[in-house]
């Protein structure tokens, strides 16, 4: 049985036919619009690899069908840059060392940027440290990505102000 | 995974006929399900996604005082709710501890109250579990059960229900409405879940095609708001299950305890309302040797299942310390490390 399903993903509308119900956000993602960005960990919600936004709100992909996301809007690591220009978390990263093998980094940053949407955490490095704690590193890389959150934080509230000023 | 029949009902109505075939599952966000299909553990011949069901993702404020909250509600939008979390704070902190931001933000109330229990030999399907194939056995009673239930245990299943949101829930007599054949009917949370006796494979009175609606918390509820509590001891600070953890409110008057609720988590099938504990403590001071003598009373029955007799007297002390943290207050804001012990809120506090 044949299943169609539409999708925005980092903008773009895409129509695809499902063969098989069991197909999940992340490996339609990878193995069918050729977005391998976003990394297949655990595969069961333990790990962050697969976080992605579906409709504004980080969530882990490798549990979501894909059959039940019709209509949904996805937002990948693929669609933060703009041309050269990097996304002021993708830049934190790199400036505060937030990664070492980089496995988890598309994860790390996607939910970087659902944390900083959520404005839960503040500048209290706690809360991020919390706020963060679905996306396992196993390099080790923990200090410089709160870092690097923090600092995003800051970067895209000024930005925000300058706008509003 | 196995294949499965996939349907989306448009009302309940649909959504119960389909779901009443055997070996049917409902699908909400699917953060437990999919999980039990990836491992073999669930294989529903029919999913039935109720995820576009009419009218179940709302949170009502109702005029009594009390708040009904559809099936489908996310955690993390229940959570932050603004005056959810100001009327039942130790619910909001309790959502908080679960699981992680990613987690909670797709995961909904409805399929947190029918979370699947942890258990390693549940997961397992190499090994005996009476509550995934009834009548094989119980790899766990001999096995590694450090984290396994002291209260309302069977020699058929040792397993405990993961869930913290529920803890504070059974506390505050929240009741669940559910949708079935035979109509709408209501029962308490605290009678939603099943002990295992003989039958673990049962973990809800839920009959087939039940579907959970809402859930309500009653107006009375909000009189616990100014000393309320969960906390919560887990193995790592931050998205792990509970080994043990406490729900305490309290109704404070004029230096006197006049109502007290109480339940644990991580500690049997179900979360455990601690109602001889209640009794003791209501009428009296807030104090520690009251809390104690709480504490005592409501671990009273327990047991251990196996390697887990020091969850007993952590379960007391857990007790105490939830008491302890109701009776200072409810912060004005959850703490930065929800439920735990080891946030730089709780760490002041005696």
């Amino acid at each position: 049985m044949n299943f169609s399903i539409s999708l925005t993903v980092n903008g773009v509308r895409r129509d695809i036919e499902l063969g098989d119900p069991r197909v999940t956000l992340l490996d339609l993602l990878r193995e069918r619009l050729d977005l391998t960005g976003t990394k297949k960990g655990c595969d069961r919600g333990q790990c962050g690899a697969c976080t992605m936004l579906v409709d504004g709100r980080r969530i882990n992909s490798c549990l979501a069908l894909a059959i039940s996301h019709h209509g949904a809007d996805i937002l990948t690591i693929e669609g933060l840059a703009r041309g050269d220009q990097l996304h002021p978390v993708q830049a934190a990263f790199i400036a505060h060392d937030g990664l070492q093998c980089g496995f988890c980094t598309p994860g790390q940053i996607m939910s970087a940027i659902g944390l900083i949407d959520e404005a839960q955490a503040g500048n209290d490095s706690e809360r991020v440290r919390e706020g963060m704690s679905g996306n396992l590193c196993r390099c080790g890389a923990y200090a410089g990505i709160t870092e690097a959150v923090l600092e995003a934080q800051k970067t895209l509230a000024d930005a925000k102000q300058g706008r509003a000023a | 995974m196995n294949n499965f029949d996939y349907v989306r009902p448009a009302t309940v109505a649909e959504a119960i006929t389909a779901a009443t075939a055997p070996n049917s599952a409902y699908l909400a966000a699917g953060t437990n399900l999919l999980d039990l299909m990836k491992g073999g553990i669930a294989r529903p011949g029919r999913v039935v996604d109720v995820t576009r069901l009419p009218g179940l993702d709302r949170i009502e404020h109702l005029t009594d005082g009390g708040v009904r909250i559809g099936a489908l509600v996310r955690n993390a939008d229940l959570a932050h709710d603004a005056e959810f979390a100001r009327a039942y704070p130790a619910v909001a902190e309790a959502l908080l501890s679960g699981a992680s931001a990613q987690l909670r933000n797709a995961a909904t109330v409805g399929g947190n109250l029918l979370q699947r229990t942890r258990c390693g030999y549940f997961y397992d399907t190499a090994s005996a579990c009476n509550k995934r194939e009834p009548g094989s056995g119980c790899e766990a009673r001999d096995g590694e059960n450090r984290l396994h239930a002291v209260l309302g245990w069977s020699e058929a299943c040792i397993a405990t229900h993961p869930s913290d949101f529920c803890v504070p829930l059974a506390a505050l007599d929240a009741v669940v409405e559910i949708e079935g054949r035979s109509g709408r009917h209501e029962v308490t949370l605290e009678a939603l879940h099943r002990l295992p006796g003989d039958a673990p494979e049962r973990d809800s009175v839920l009959e087939p095609g039940d579907l959970i609606v809402a859930l309500r918390l009653p107006g009375e509820a909000r009189a616990f708001s100014a000393h309320a509590r969960y906390l919560k001891i887990r193995e790592r600070t931050s998205f792990a299950f509970a080994v043990v953890s406490a729900a305490a409110a309290l109704r404070i008057e004029q230096g006197s305890i006049r109502e007290a609720r109480l339940a644990l988590g991580g500690v049997a099938a179900k979360p455990w309302r601690a109602r001889s504990a209640e009794k003791i403590l209501a009428g009296g001071k807030p104090d520690q040797a009251a809390f104690r003598r709480a504490a005592e009373a409501a671990l009273a029955d327990a047991k251990p299942s196996g390697d887990n007799q020091f969850k007993i007297e952590l379960a007391r002390r857990i007790v105490v310390r939830a008491l302890m943290l109701a009776v200072a207050g409810t912060p004005a804001r959850i703490a930065a490390l929800p439920a735990s012990p080891f946030s730089s809120e709780v760490r002041s506090i005696a």
